[in-house]
């Protein structure tokens, strides 16, 4: 079944997505969302440092992800400007690892494939990494859950319930990281955050508890990849591009349906 | 018995020195109220107290396994999140229905259990977390400004209603305040400070201090003269301290 491109795509999609839920709902609820560009481009250089060393993409991106991610974190803390900041580390990231990747002569590389994506060659290593990953970020996320939840809610209310606000912050820069590092291969870095972001926004309007807008931004976030890859292989469209299309779209048919279905304010 | 202590505390926020020196204690069943300027270090010493910022020097000694309920100045919470009443009051820790309904009664907010969180008003707001305080079973309950963006009634039955549960569960209750006159009356001891512990006392002592006069000018007195006769005169002493914020 594994020998079927489409089927290993799909597998990938389905992945990424379970992970990104949850992930993603935080993203949305801390509005961290430039923090997960500054992550996710900063992976390029790690791609870039992984083929000149001839190490695995995944780990490279890993690493340099998570480096971006902690460094961006403990800035953070210090009381900088953050939008300006985030924005000047994000594009800077994006730009250095285009630049390490041109110097890279003779490996043929398609840059295409990791600045969008390049699912339908997902091999079968390739899955066992992504679910590996997905299933780490869902653990953790399952068991952090009420933890990630009060400190998003009041660092305050945190303390006094002798929980650590940096650590769970720990936990999701560890969790972006490894979000990113897997959906390389999916969506591709530029559009990383948009799985990120799309489905838990698209829930929201469906949703009256925390874990309801995670669970639905999981249902949208499959949905988007399975629709996703099949409109890419019947219309020969980018499989990434197309599964944000995809999300596009759920997301507004959310905002319509929410309007009819939960009362705002009850 | 002590609940918990400060003992020549001194803290740091950001290079400047938000406390110096501080000795502060609260004892079980006490109210204790904390009055004095905006920037003084009032929330900061409560937020020591829950082990959220570090002390630069001195002690924090609160005694074992307390339970602290806090309630902190309103929180902000993202629309983007969506959250019932009766999820927030389960977090972190997941609370029995039957505790959820006694909390929600305790504070006169039944109705609200299946309310989003930012849809409720002020005062609804105010008593979620209360209740959610009060789920914690406190032996110490802290409040930072507890009724900010209430108003005069809202606030006074915010008030009765801490003074109640102190009354029928002899919780120790530390807060912070800006409503001088109310919460003076509701207090059995207040502490004046203003980076320092500017006097500390009865409300009548604070009251009657001239640090506290210095602080807080002869504004305040007509709203004191609400439950206790002025004084016709002020102290101008030259060799006490001073309560200007060094």
């Amino acid at each position: 079944m594994l020998d079927d491109f489409l089927i290993r795509a799909t597998l990938a999609g389905i992945g990424v997505a379970l992970a990104a839920a949850p992930l993603g709902c935080f993203v949305v609820w801390r509005r961290m969302a430039y923090f997960g560009d500054a992550t996710s481009h900063a992976a390029i250089l790690g791609i870039a440092l992984a083929l000149a060393l001839n190490l695995s993409i995944f780990a490279g991106a890993l690493v340099i992800a998570l480096i971006m991610a902690i460094t961006v974190s403990t800035l953070s803390d210090r009381g900088f400007a953050m939008d300006t900041l985030l924005g000047v580390m994000a594009h800077s990231a994006l730009a250095i690892g285009l630049v390490a990747v041109s110097f890279l002569q003779g490996v043929r590389l398609d840059l295409m494939a990791y600045l969008f994506g390049d699912i339908l060659a997902v091999g079968k290593t390739d899955i066992a990494v992504i679910w590996g990953g997905a299933v780490l970020v869902v653990a953790l996320m399952v068991y952090r859950w009420g933890a990630l939840l009060t400190a998003t809610l009041s660092p305050g209310l945190a303390y006094s319930s002798g929980i650590e606000p940096k650590r769970e912050q720990l936990f999701l820069t560890v969790c972006l990281a490894v979000v990113v590092a897997v959906a390389i291969k999916v969506v591709g870095v530029l559009l990383i955050v948009a799985l990120l972001i799309i489905p838990p926004a698209a829930a929201r309007p469906l949703a009256r508890t925390p874990e309801g807008m995670a669970l639905w931004a999981a249902v949208i976030g499959v949905l988007s990849a399975v629709l996703g890859l099949r409109m890419s292989y019947i219309y020969d469209t980018p499989a990434g591009p197309s599964i944000v299309c995809v999300a596009a779209g759920l997301f507004v048919a959310g905002l319509i349906l929410g309007r009819f279905t939960v009362p705002k304010a009850s | 018995m002590i609940l918990a202590q400060t003992k020549n505390l001194s803290v740091q926020m950001g290079g400047h020195i938000a406390l110096r020196n501080v000795d502060f204690s609260i004892n079980s069943g006490e109210i204790v109220t904390i009055v004095g300027p905006n920037g003084s270090g009032k929330s900061t010493l409560l937020r020591v107290l829950i082990g959220a910022i570090r002390p630069a020097s001195g002690t924090v000694t609160v005694s074992s396994n307390l339970r602290i309920g806090y309630v902190p100045q309103k929180i902000g919470i993202d629309p983007t999140l969506p959250i019932t009443v009766r999820r927030f009051l389960s977090l972190p820790t997941r609370r029995k229905e039957g505790d959820i309904q006694k909390a929600l009664g305790r504070v006169q907010a039944t109705e609200l259990e299946n309310k989003q969180m930012f849809a409720l008003s002020g005062g609804q707001f105010q008593r979620v977390l209360l209740a959610r305080a009060l789920l914690e079973q406190p032996e110490l309950l802290i409040l930072d400004e507890p009724t900010t963006g209430l108003d005069q009634p809202g606030s006074a039955a915010l008030y009765r209603l801490i003074e109640e549960i102190r009354t029928d569960l002899g919780t120790a209750v530390l807060m912070v305040s800006h409503e001088l006159h109310v919460v003076m009356s509701a207090s059995d001891r207040v502490v004046c400070l203003n980076g320092h512990v500017c006097c500390h006392g009865t409300p009548d002592n604070v009251a009657s201090a001239p640090e506290y006069r210095a602080l807080f000018g002869s504004g305040t007195q007509g709203a004191l003269a609400l439950y206790r006769h002025d004084h016709d005169h002020t102290h101008e002493h030259d060799d006490h301290e001073g309560c200007t914020h060094a």
